[in-house]
């Protein structure tokens, strides 16, 4: 039982899902299904090749030099990895019990905090996308709402468990004013965010909807530029600021250059 | 300072070109490294006092941006001196803006104008001159061809009929049988620190010492040669006064040791047109010059980065008369002049001096080039903020490549450099063979075949039946391809040999080798192509089910493959084993053989651009690579097949062992900017920290592009946008626009890291 997990694919040299150089698993299997998402081929849940928790370690050992000398660690991401909780507990304490490594668990968030308890015990940071703090346009464009997500956002405030807060600044979706500032405003009273991330939409996984038969939904949707990025940093630097409780030292970072590339 | 002041100075110059040096064995007897060991000042510090271009260079570069732009709109070369053949004498000196030039010298009377060197061959001139609208005159082709005989006549006087085969079925390609075999180093700096009138002595010294003993043919060869040396040396002094300079005597400022170095490697050029014509290591030696003459107040940061400048200049100017049957093979006009920068000493300390930074300052101030081609020697040991600051000129110019001297310092001590691209070698001590390379995959498919070639449809490789059961097996395959590459391996050294023997005879490197010991070491540099195509070719036979398809003369010109096999990239043993093997395995095999003058072979698994031309004439392959496709480049896995990240793919090319691949191990790391990290600073580290890893795990050789697909796709469609656009393939860089679209499209689709 939970003794193997489905995973879609490993990177052995990830650097932009937490700090320094990591290793990064790919889960199979999402339950929301993220109109812009850029791996729709890890939602299905009956795909992936199936592995034990010492058959990715050993995938995993002979970089170990190279993340801890860069600062670096194990994410998991997805797919959605909460949906394999404990098949990835395991994978986090083994993690640190050999090598001290670093654990980050890249998440939407959807999922129930009771459920993910275990997990978090092991992990040193989460990377929380948080998409739209509306309800019902959250709903419409990812299939949920997104009560479940806020719930496991306050409940990891509340366990003091470092988090990175990432949202995908869609132009016309999720760069609204009111959306910005509301999400300002919910990380500020959230107080265990160390930094957010504000990451341009891209559309390099376009291809990927069309080799799965999918119509692409956010079809004619442009990338940001480096304008759009600025000033939605600034909107969500301000309502953070406002609620007084962004601490010191603490930043909303955007990649310029990924903007430039998508 | 007053004119008394500055005239006294200038006597004490004179009097002690070796003032203020620390004393040591260097002065009695020729030896640099024992003089850099003493006198070298190591830099721990960061970039933070590199200064920016003077009015003078931005003047003198935008001059020659221009000629360069010319050289383009004009199909690649500018103009040709086709009445005068090359020599160290042969051309009156030639300025680009003497007002402005703080260092002298051009290889004929104006800059870019390409000289003729017909001594490696006459042909090569010829079609050389008519694909780019010159003739050469009745009078020279008939000289070169009936009364002066050439090193290519020479070889194919001695070429068996096997080699011929051999050579015309691309087994055994990329000879140096037509022109200037190169990778040679001559040790300029000699010529700086001594002068040549002591250059010119020792080597007289040399000649007295051979007076006795029998007179045979190794005796009379040697002495021939150091007169020849030492007529070259006085050749140089001569060409160097025609600048007004004096070089018989050693340098003594910065400015003369510059100059004098580069006088040395100007004559090395007009003489020789080899196919690499590399500098050495010559940045941390000039540094000791630089930081004596900034102690005596004589020289400021600006000037010392402006002599740097104008220096490199010099370098991205070097030009050879070559057909575009050449440079599709070695892509961009190349001549690699490559400079070893860095590296650790013996003692400890590092070899990371100012004058390192200076150097790949040269990117900013000049923009990106491909020459001189910039070699970063790696270790975890250099200093931290040399290393970010390599990072930094990686990310924003693609223009370096790294190689790892915890790798070669235990093998060839703390004053090697590297020639061409991956191939150490000690300054002055030791030089090579150049080899190029012997297919592989090719090979692979002889035994498949029987010996007969895939695409000629002739035998070429020894007579065998083919292997014709409906499957291949795996132990029949290399039990038959052992004995294929057993009969490579012969035949390759053979072919070497007599290349070898006629280009000493017709067409010897006189200044190069004066600027070395009397007693050598020699390596016979021979090469592979397609480790990746066969490692992955054998592991499908062994791991799938490979059927060959066959055509109505029972040759293999396909094949089907049933089930998944582990592919070389991923890290994994069962697959990078087979690739070691390879390596160790020919390796062994051609230290059978009995090579000339005595040298040792070695191998390199290294390709530049001609992964390309070898895919073109090789048939498809049992790894599911169609015909005519380009090979991976080097020892890079192939296109797409490493899937799990650019760890993985350098763990298993750092397997392919060094002591079988003594000649390097090329591999080449494309990658995205953002998929270095999000941020500038952890880009930096990031990259730092790959490097480092790469190095401690034992890889020996990286080259490392940073750029997006996008960029380089808008490059081939607007090339008159991107000019200095410069790219790294393997072991060398090139200026992305004078590729060939072939090529520029093999560079794109090689895998790029993190492209999603």
């Amino acid at each position: 039982m939970h003794s193997k997990g489905r995973i879609h694919s490993m990177d052995t040299f990830g650097t932009v899902d937490g700090p320094g150089i990591r290793f990064v698993l790919f889960m199979q299997g999402c339950a929301l299904q993220c109109g812009f998402c850029h791996n729709p081929d890890t939602w299905s849940t009956d795909t992936g090749r199936w592995m034990s928790v010492d058959e990715v370690l050993a995938e995993i050992e002979p970089y170990v030099p190279y993340y801890t000398r860069s600062g670096g660690g194990i994410t998991v991401t997805g797919g959605e990895p909460t949906l394999q909780a404990p098949f990835v507990a395991r994978l986090f304490r083994e993690c640190k019990a050999r090598w001290g490594l670093h654990t980050a668990l890249d998440s939407s968030g959807f999922c129930d905090p009771r459920h993910a308890e275990e997990l978090i015990d092991a992990t040193d940071l989460v990377l929380l996308d948080l998409k739209l703090m509306d309800r019902e346009r959250h709903a419409a464009l990812t299939s949920q709402p997104n009560d479940r997500i806020l719930t496991f956002a306050k409940r990891l405030a509340a366990r003091k468990q470092e988090a990175w807060i990432r949202h995908v600044l869609i132009p016309g979706v999720t760069d609204g004013y009111e959306d910005l500032t509301r999400l300002g405003r919910f990380i500020g009273e959230l107080g265990n965010v160390s930094k957010v991330e504000l990451l341009p939409y891209h559309r390099m996984g376009v291809y990927k909807w069309a080799q799965l038969g999918k119509d692409y939904p956010l079809e004619g949707v442009p990338t940001p530029g480096d304008d759009e990025m600025r000033r939605a940093r600034a909107i969500v630097n301000a309502a953070r600021e406002q609620t007084g409780s962004s601490g010191s030292g603490h930043s909303t970072e955007s990649c310029r250059a990924a903007a430039v590339e998508s | 300072m007053s004119k008394l002041e500055d005239e006294v100075r200038q006597i004490l110059t004179e009097r002690s070109p070796w003032r203020g040096f620390k004393e040591g064995e260097w002065q009695e007897k020729t030896d640099v490294a024992g003089f850099l060991a003493l006198n070298v000042t190591p830099y721990e510090g960061d970039e933070g006092f590199l200064v920016p271009p003077t009015e003078a260079t931005e003047a003198l570069w935008a001059q020659i941006l221009e000629l360069m732009k010319l050289e383009r709109d004009n199909g690649g070369v500018l103009d040709v001196d086709v009445n005068t053949v090359s020599t160290i004498t042969s051309h009156g000196p030639g300025y680009i803006d003497r007002d402005l030039e703080t260092v002298v010298g051009l290889q004929t009377d104006a800059p870019l104008k390409r000289s003729i060197q017909p001594y490696g061959g006459i042909r090569m001139v010829v079609d050389a001159c008519e694909a780019y609208g010159y003739k050469l005159p009745a009078e020279i082709e008939r000289l070169f061809t009936e009364v002066r005989k050439t090193h290519n006549q020479g070889v194919f006087d001695a070429y068996t009929t096997e080699m011929r085969n051999a050579r015309k079925a691309a087994i055994i390609t990329g000879l140096p049988d037509a022109y200037g075999r190169g990778r040679i180093i001559g040790d300029y700096r000699r010529v700086a620190l001594y002068g040549v009138d002591k250059l010119i002595a020792e080597k007289k010294r040399d000649l007295i010492e051979l007076e006795n003993g029998a007179m045979l043919e190794d005796a009379i060869r040697l002495r021939e040669e150091l007169s020849e040396q030492i007529r070259s040396l006085q050749e140089l002094k001569r060409m160097a006064a025609s600048y007004g300079f004096d070089i018989s005597r050693p340098a003594a400022s910065a400015r003369e040791a510059v100059q004098w170095v580069y006088f040395a490697y100007l004559a090395a050029i007009k003489e020789q047109n080899g196919a690499a014509m590399s500098l050495g290591r010559v940045s941390s030696f000039l540094d000791i010059y630089i930081e004596r003459d900034m102690s005596e107040g004589t020289l400021t940061e600006r000037e010392a980065q402006e002599l740097v400048d104008h220096f490199v200049m010099k370098l991205r100017l070097v030009k050879f008369l070559r057909t575009p049957d050449y440079n599709e093979l070695f892509s961009g006009d190349p001549t690699w002049v490559t400079e070893s920068i860095g590296g650790m000493g013996l003692d400890g300390r590092t070899r990371v001096t100012r004058n390192s930074f200076r150097f790949l300052h040269t990117l900013y101030n000049l923009g990106p080039a491909p020459e001189p081609n910039l070699t970063v020697l790696w270790s975890e040991m250099l200093p931290e903020a040399f290393k970010r600051y390599c990072a930094k000129v990686s990310i924003e110019t693609s223009s370096i490549q790294y190689e790892n001297d915890e790798l070669m310092r235990p093998e060839f001590g703390d004053d090697y450099g590297i020639a061409c691209c991956v191939s150490a070698m000690r300054i002055g001590k030791q030089m090579q063979f150049f080899g190029a390379r012997a297919n592989l995959a090719k090979a692979l498919l002889y035994a498949i075949n029987g010996g007969v070639d895939e695409k000629l449809g002739i035998q070429i490789g020894p007579k065998r039946e083919p292997l014709l059961a409906e499957t291949l097996d795996y132990d029949d395959v290399m039990k038959r391809y052992d004995e294929v590459l057993d009969w490579l391996a012969g035949l390759y050294i053979n072919t070497l040999n007599v290349i070898h023997y006629m280009h000493d005879k017709y067409c010897y490197e006189r200044v190069e080798m004066a600027l070395h010991d009397r007693e050598i070491v020699r390596t016979m540099a021979t090469g592979i192509a397609g480790l990746s195509v066969v490692a992955d070719s054998l592991s499908a036979i062994k791991y799938a089910k490979v059927k060959p398809i066959r055509d109505e003369q029972g040759i293999a010109t396909d094949f089907e493959i049933e089930g998944e096999y582990p592919q070389y990239g991923n890290n994994d043993d069962r697959v990078d084993a087979i690739a070691v093997g390879l390596a160790e395995t020919f390796m062994a095999k051609l230290r059978k053989h009995k090579t000339y003058r005595g040298s040792i072979p070695t191998l390199s698994v290294l390709t530049i651009t001609s992964n390309v031309v070898y895919g073109k004439k090789t048939g498809s392959t049992p790894d599911g690579r169609h015909a005519g496709e380009p090979f991976a480049p080097g020892a890079n896995p192939m296109h797409g097949r490493d899937r799990k990240g650019a760890l993985a793919s350098l763990g298993s090319v750092a397997k392919i062992p060094y002591e079988s691949c003594r000649d390097g191990i090329s591999n080449t790391f494309s990658i995205i900017p953002k998929a270095l990290g999000r941020e500038e600073a952890a880009r930096k580290d990031n990259l730092v920290s790959l490097l480092d890893g790469y190095s401690v795990c034992g890889g020996h050789h990286l080259n490392v592009n940073v750029f997006n697909r996008e960029q380089l796709l808008d490059a081939m469609e607007h090339p008159e946008q991107y000019p200095q656009l410069t790219i790294r393939v393997s072991g060398y860089a090139v200026n992305f626009i004078k590729l060939t679209r072939e090529q520029q499209l093999d560079v794109i689709n090689r895998t790029f890291h993190g492209s999603i």
